[in-house]
């Protein structure tokens, strides 16, 4: 375990307690690394695996700009422990190809979809998931990611979009 | 966060066996250990487990593992069970969290999540700052001295409308418990919020059978009209003919300290015409006993107007 050094903390870490052996799968490649249990799922994809799309807004579940897919479901990757994920996760940078960008990409870039863009991936992850639910409230679905710039009209139009552009994303 | 051990057992008799806490979700688990409110030495991590499934053969039973997206999709439930877990949360964190672990999600009261502040249910006897401090989204009904939190959970209300049960496992064996005891009142020891023993685990949500419950719904007044909490709740369900009410389920969340049978208002509205008068007139007893606080008055009128609109629904859509 990694000593930390905020008041508090040293005694644990002098105690110690077994670090975890992890494999995670990400956008197509397996990682294997040893953590302490309560490394989160966001900060092992940031600051492991360098994997840096999803954000760490609240770190509270309360905001989603870490929203990733896991399994093909999104989730809350600040309430998820690196430890206990069993299936495949899926960031933003795991929707587009070399060529050309997920067409719920595409539609956040066409319809301005973002101002400061810190709020975007996450609500790319849960767009990509309106979209392939064809959920009928957009608006509700995608009420679990915050956007402080408050770009929300745009964003709905670019789901709305994509939905148009292609039922098979 | 506080460092703590991990494991994931694999059967149920292997998570029985060793103290811990046990993690699903983890939504309520490690938001709250990352405020520090929660800070177990040893998580087990339950997902292993065989606790999957959604029987509607007769009634419903549903695994403790299920998801809460994947209930609330599920074609055999009741609506009113449907309609509060599609009212809870976000998409998100209904992608992660158990119809187990939302039994047992923790009050979002903000002192109970505040530890530099005291509260009696996360420190027993250092005092409730919420009775006279901010209180506007607190209970007024169940309350003690000791504590005001309201339980959080929707689908809670509807389980409780419904008869549902728990079905609970231990080391030394199996029981059930009714939603109706399984709740505990704060009390003097609002410390104890269930009937869950140490090491104890729920196996399964039953739901019993209840054909009419087919005409169901959940009303949910909120600050926003999406991800928030109940300012008020009503799990409504109505058995009409000819115009006219047989039997009724009435539960509200929100403004109690654990869900809230309107048994009363029940009794009232069976016989009654299923007009928004003698709907106003059923209503009229649901906050008899309530207790206000300083800023949340206005939950006895909402009470009774959150019924009254749920019901009126429930009668409308069938027309």
């Amino acid at each position: 375990m990694s000593i930390r050094f905020e008041a508090g903390f040293a005694l644990h870490a002098v105690r110690g307690r077994d670090s975890v052996d992890i494999s995670l799968e990400v956008n197509g490649t397996t990682h294997r690394f040893s953590a302490d249990p309560e490394v989160t799922l966001l900060d092992a994809l940031r600051e492991r695996l360098d994997i840096t799309g999803p954000k760490k807004g609240c770190d509270r579940g309360q905001c989603g700009a870490c929203t990733v897919h896991v399994g093909g479901r999104p989730v809350l990757a600040c309430l998820t422990l690196a430890a206990t994920v069993r299936q495949p996760v899926t960031t933003v940078e795991g929707l587009s190809t070399e060529d050309s960008l997920h067409p719920v990409q595409q539609a956040f870039l066409d319809q301005d979809a973002l101002q400061c863009g810190f709020c975007t991936s996450g609500q790319i992850m849960s767009a990509v998931a309106a979209v392939r639910q064809d959920v009928q409230d957009v608006r509700e679905f995608m009420s679990g990611n915050l956007c402080r710039c408050s770009a929300y009209p745009n964003i709905v139009a670019a789901v709305e979009q994509a939905r148009r552009a292609d039922a098979t994303v | 966060m506080r460092p703590f051990e991990l494991t994931a057992p694999a059967t149920v008799e292997a998570a029985l066996a060793a103290p811990g806490t046990f993690l699903a979700g983890g939504t309520t688990l490690v938001d709250l250990m990352k405020l520090d409110v929660l800070t177990p030495q040893r998580v087990l991590d339950i997902n292993d487990l065989p606790l999957r499934g959604i029987d509607t053969t007769d009634g419903l039973r549903i695994g403790a593992l299920e998801r809460m997206s994947d209930v609330a999709d599920h074609h055999g439930v009741y609506p009113m069970i449907s309609r509060a877990l599609l009212a809870s949360a976000s998409q998100q964190l209904r992608n992660m969290a158990s119809i187990g672990g939302n039994l047992l999600q923790r009050t979002r009261c903000t002192y109970f999540r505040d530890t530099a502040v005291p509260c009696n249910k996360r420190v027993p006897g250092s005092g409730c700052p919420a009775i006279t401090g901010s209180n506007r989204l607190h209970a007024v009904l169940g309350t003690s001295d000791s504590c005001v939190a309201t339980h959080a959970s929707d689908v809670a209300v509807a389980l409780r409308a419904l008869d549902a049960e728990v079905r609970l496992v231990s080391a030394t064996g199996e029981r059930t418990v009714p939603l109706a005891e399984f709740y505990r009142l704060p009390g003097d020891t609002p410390d104890v919020e269930n009937d869950l023993l140490p090491g104890e685990l729920i196996t399964e949500v039953v739901v019993p059978r209840l054909d009419w419950a087919a005409r169901s719904t959940y009303v949910k007044v909120r600050d926003r009209q999406s991800y928030e909490f109940a300012l008020c709740s009503a799990a409504v369900a109505l058995d009409v003919r000819d115009g006219q009410a047989v039997d009724a389920r009435v539960a509200v969340g929100g403004v109690a300290t654990v869900p809230w049978r309107l048994t009363e208002v029940e009794a009232a509205l069976r016989g009654a015409p299923t007009t928004v008068a003698a709907f106003e007139e059923a209503a009229s007893v649901a906050a008899d006993g309530a207790r206000p606080l300083s800023t949340n008055g206005f939950k006895l009128s909402l009470l009774r107007r959150t019924i009254v609109r749920a019901l009126s629904e429930l009668t409308e859509e069938s027309r």
